[in-house]
């Protein structure tokens, strides 16, 4: 018996052949977190895809409950690489938010007033997201916060918003366009490749260093490089967050930034926007304006390792800096582990290329820890919106890394290395944390900077 | 609909019982991992201990409230799936490990264990547990028990029914029962342990589970043998066991199962082969050296393409993982994916093989089929659309002629998925009027409220009502 509905929901909407595709098997249960977490099946990936399909069946209206249990998704995307069936989880996943935020069943004044600032106003405008990361720096920098902290003034702060202060992520004095030039070619001899390369928001304002590592190793490899100025927002917070509009809007605008025929490879070096990035072709896919870049786009999107071990990228033959100073002493090799980014390992199935990279750095041995591919609780914003499930997986990916003895973990992911990070320091007796959390392709150039002054002296 | 004071009676008789009514907490448990079957809970309720199921049990009786009891549902029967105004008793919640006894070789867990974790504690302690479901990852061993699940390496060590020492079982009526012990000989009264492994929960309740394990084989060895044709593969089955060896795995996969399978896993399997054999030989490392020797000169002899060994044990582990996935892995290729597994004698595997191609021409349907080639268990996957209404009926016709053809060399309708929903239709054909009569004679012993999982294997009275199909499917 179907109910009449004046329109069609989302999820009724999409090609019925997806939510079909899911068989049910239960291969998906294991390797989901928040399954194995509670251990009921709604909490599932096919538990969710039933509740999806009902909903498209017309056998289920969109409810409260079922807004609840799409928010309750990591969107880490294990089950992908679980499922031999092929689901193509991500697209019901990202229409099963929007379905959410259309039927407003989550709808609140507040929720709303963040989601509006956020998605609708922060996340559009490039160069209000640097001013307002600027404003931050400036606080961090000049003291305020750490006499506000000291004063405790963070009491002051709503409950939530008090939990979640000490996390803010730390500025950088400059970000990527001080950093880099908005072409850059390699010291020596002509380019083999012209690149683009994306410098992301959160990775643009709190890890620019990552950019510049990026350019650098890109450039060592033969690479020129073309870096747009103040680059827009690729969208992924927006599409992962049922605003599928505004990821639309993003996309278009970064299509129109690039001339890909010049191109040989876009470069992401941020788990979570690189998976989105590849998404663009389905997400204009019904653009007759912009389907063909679209298209033409997400086959040259290219995440950075993968890039590297495409073009067969130089080892160096210098241990990097960092790294030699936590060695315990001079010969012996530096321990580091890798923990996987879901968006680069699940949602870009790169997962041996990064470990490629790392293992050939001099003085590096790679020591897999448990559950390298297993969510950390970042998961883009999850850890604001479900603190709890955050910082059970927290809590358990910083064991698991703790129990490899390594003094470095290896990440690349913003999202990822500031819940390391912060979860590492929470587990330090101290509060200072013997492990460091880097991205990989900052030690791969930290290694080619130190073959060069090696070279000098 | 459940009886309304039978919640409110049941939160008060086990008052820590986790009961879930919502439609979004409770829609998720209306199926398993069977294609096209579906059906509706009242309630799902996870309990902590026997004592938790027994008054379950007895509160359902006084309420004549069906039970159906399921783990992870990864069934491939239909047995999970929930009758009208049934509770779903889902055993997950009992998770643990009680005891691994070096000194008599057992292991004893509570039913909602995952059968991985069980190899995985006796691998830790030097033992083994053999039976591997292709659902080992998450079907939990009280599922495995109650569908006597077989696997991979049924052909040397059999099914989960080998390994069971012992059960507890909770009754109908709620009284708990211990059947078996931990002696290797036990001959007294009658074997009430073997009519519960396999019962698909219409018997009782198993809460707890005493397996066997056998020392670990000390070498293994893994095979791969590509053939032009099925027929090739078939003979050097057959050559192989007529020559007297018994490989712990011998798995057939046909071109289309071996694509799907590739285009998941990326193991560099030789998708140009028509039909390939997963071989796996283990026990003493100079008699899994010398089998793999005669087994490669067994395929050489019979048209082998090329015969390949596992480099590394890692190696071998992905290749049989891959396999596993085969069922799942076929859902790339069609919206419905239904699976058969009809078995035959093995010296009749060539004939069943060939029969189920042309049946398959005959109706015009897609069929691809892999298997425990070993033991003669074929898995013949039908790829369709559930919602193309003609072309399941030429599925379902094409179904019916395999079952008839399988039984008349021999076989059976069901290797080790069991009965179910799926299959409850071609029952009777197999076993004949006595042992059918005898089925329902056991079941209205145990059972006479005909409450544990109504409609299952068998239904007990002519108007006996059973969960929707979106299509005739076996029901």
């Amino acid at each position: 018996m179907e109910p009449e509905t004046p329109f069609l929901t989302r999820l009724a909407a999409l090609d019925y052949s997806v939510l079909q595709q899911c068989m049910h098997c239960g291969m998906c249960l294991p390797t989901c977190p928040t399954y194995v977490e509670t251990g009921r099946e709604r909490n599932s990936p096919r538990g969710r895809i039933a509740l999806m399909r009902a909903i498209a069946d017309g056998e289920m209206t969109t409810t409260r409950e079922f807004g609840e249990e799409m928010y309750y998704c990591l969107g880490c995307l294990a089950c992908t690489t679980a499922c031999p069936a092929g689901v193509n989880y991500p697209v019901l996943f990202e229409a099963a938010r929007a379905e959410v935020e259309r039927a407003q069943v989550l709808s609140n004044p507040k929720r709303d007033a963040i989601r509006w600032f956020t998605l609708r106003f922060l996340f559009l405008r490039p160069r209000l997201l640097r001013f307002a990361g600027r404003m931050l720096w400036l606080w961090q920098a000049s003291g305020a916060q750490t006499l506000a902290r000291r004063l405790k003034l963070t009491r002051l702060l709503p409950a939530n918003l008090e939990r979640l202060e000490p996390q803010t992520p730390v500025m950088r004095r400059h970000f990527s366009d001080a950093l880099i030039k908005s072409i850059e070619k390699p010291a020596s001899g002509a380019p083999r490749y012209r690149v683009l390369v994306l410098t992301g928001c959160v990775q643009d304002l709190a890890f620019s260093d990552v950019n510049r590592a990026t350019v650098d190793v890109l450039l060592e490899n033969g690479c020129e490089v073309i870096t747009p100025r103040a680059q827009s927002c690729c969208g992924s917070l927006h599409a992962h967050n049922g605003d599928e509009a505004s990821a639309q809007v993003l996309a278009r605008r970064q299509l129109d930034a690039v001339d890909l025929s010049q191109l040989d490879a876009i470069i992401s070096n941020a788990g979570g926007c690189g998976s989105h990035l590849r998404q663009y072709d389905h997400l204009l896919h019904d653009d007759p304006q912009y389907a063909a870049r679209a298209r033409e786009w997400s086959k040259k999107l290219k995440d950075i390792h993968e890039w590297l071990v495409e073009i067969g990228f130089r080892k160096p033959a210098t241990a990097p800096d960092s790294l030699r100073a936590s060695s315990t002493s001079a010969g012996t090799s530096c321990t580091v582990t890798y923990h996987e980014s879901c968006h680069l390992c699940h949602g870009q199935k790169v997962s041996r290329q990064p470990r490629e990279i790392l293992k050939s750095l001099p003085g590096v041995e790679l020591k897999e820890c448990a559950e390298a591919n297993w969510c950390c609780g970042s998961a883009g914003v999850y850890n604001i919106t479900q603190p709890e499930t955050a910082a059970w997986l927290q809590t358990r990916k910083v064991g698991h890394v703790q129990a490899t003895g390594a003094s470095w973990v290896a990440t690349a992911n913003p999202g990822c290395h500031l819940q390391l990070e912060n979860g590492l320091k929470a587990a330090a007796p101290s509060g200072a944390s013997t492990t460091q959390v880097v991205h990989p392709i900052v030690l791969l150039a930290e290694a080619y900077a130190a073959e060069r002054s090696a070279a000098l002296r | 609909m459940l009886p309304s004071s039978f919640l409110t009676e049941l939160q008060s008789a086990a008052p820590s019982l986790t009961v879930l009514t919502a439609r979004e907490d409770i829609l998720p448990y209306g199926f398993d991992g069977t294609a096209t079957l579906k059906g509706a809970a009242g309630a799902v309720v996870f309990p902590k201990n026997a004592t938790d199921v027994a008054s379950i049990l007895r509160l359902s009786r006084a309420h004549r409230v069906p039970v159906v009891t399921r783990g992870s549902g990864t069934g491939l029967s239909g047995g999970s799936v929930p009758v009208p105004g049934c509770i779903v008793l889902c055993l997950v919640d009992m998770n643990r490990i009680l005891e691994i006894d070096t000194k008599n070789l057992t292991l004893t867990a509570e039913p909602g264990v995952i059968t991985q974790r069980i190899f995985d504690a006796a691998d830790a302690v030097g033992l083994f547990y053999p039976p591997d479901p292709g659902s080992m990852k998450i079907s939990t061993i009280g599922g495995n028990v109650a569908e006597n699940a077989g696997g991979l390496r049924g052909l040397k060590y059999g099914v989960t029914r080998n390994y069971v020492m012992g059960l507890e079982v909770v009754l109908p009526d709620g009284s708990v029962a211990h059947l078996g012990n931990k002696c290797v000989k036990d001959v007294a009264g009658y074997n009430l342990r073997d009519l519960f492994i396999g019962s698909e929960g219409t018997l009782g309740v198993v809460t707890k589970v005493l397996l066997k394990l056998l020392p670990k084989p000390a070498a293994r060895q893994t095979l791969l043998a590509t053939y032009a044709s099925m027929d090739a593969a078939a003979e050097t089955v057959s050559a192989i066991i007529a020559e007297k060896i018994i490989p712990c795995t011998l798995e057939f996969l046909d071109q289309r199962t071996l694509r799907c399978v590739e285009a998941f896993a990326k193991v560099g399997l030789p998708t140009e082969a028509e039909a390939l054999l997963l071989i796996e030989t283990d026990g003493h490392p100079a008699a899994v050296a010398d089998e793999a020797l005669r087994i490669e000169a067994i395929c050489a002899r019979h048209q082998a393409l090329a015969v390949r060994r596992a480099a590394t044990a890692e190696e071998a582990v992905r290749l049989a993982t891959a396999r596993r996935s085969a069922f799942s892995a076929l859902a790339r290729l069609r919206p419905t994916t239904i699976l058969e597994d009809a078995t035959v004698p093995r010296s009749e595997l060539a004939a069943m093989i060939r029969f189920i191609n042309t049946v398959a021409q005959k109706h015009r349907v897609e069929v691809a089929t892999f298997g425990h080639f070993g033991d003669g268990n074929l898995h013949p996957t039908f790829l369709t659309d559930e919602r193309n209404h003609e072309e399941m009926h030429r599925v379902e016709a094409a179904m019916r002629e395999i079952f008839d053809y399988a039984l008349s060399l021999g076989g059976t309708i069901t290797g080790e998925h069991g009965v179910g929903l799926a299959k409850k239709n071609f029952l009777h054909q197999q076993l004949g009027d006595s042992s059918f009569a005898l089925l329902k004679t056991i079941k209205k012993a145990l059972d006479p409220d005909g409450l544990m999982n109504p409609g299952k294997i068998f239904d007990l009275a002519e108007n006996a009502t059973t969960p929707s199909s979106a299509h005739a499917h076996g029901a």
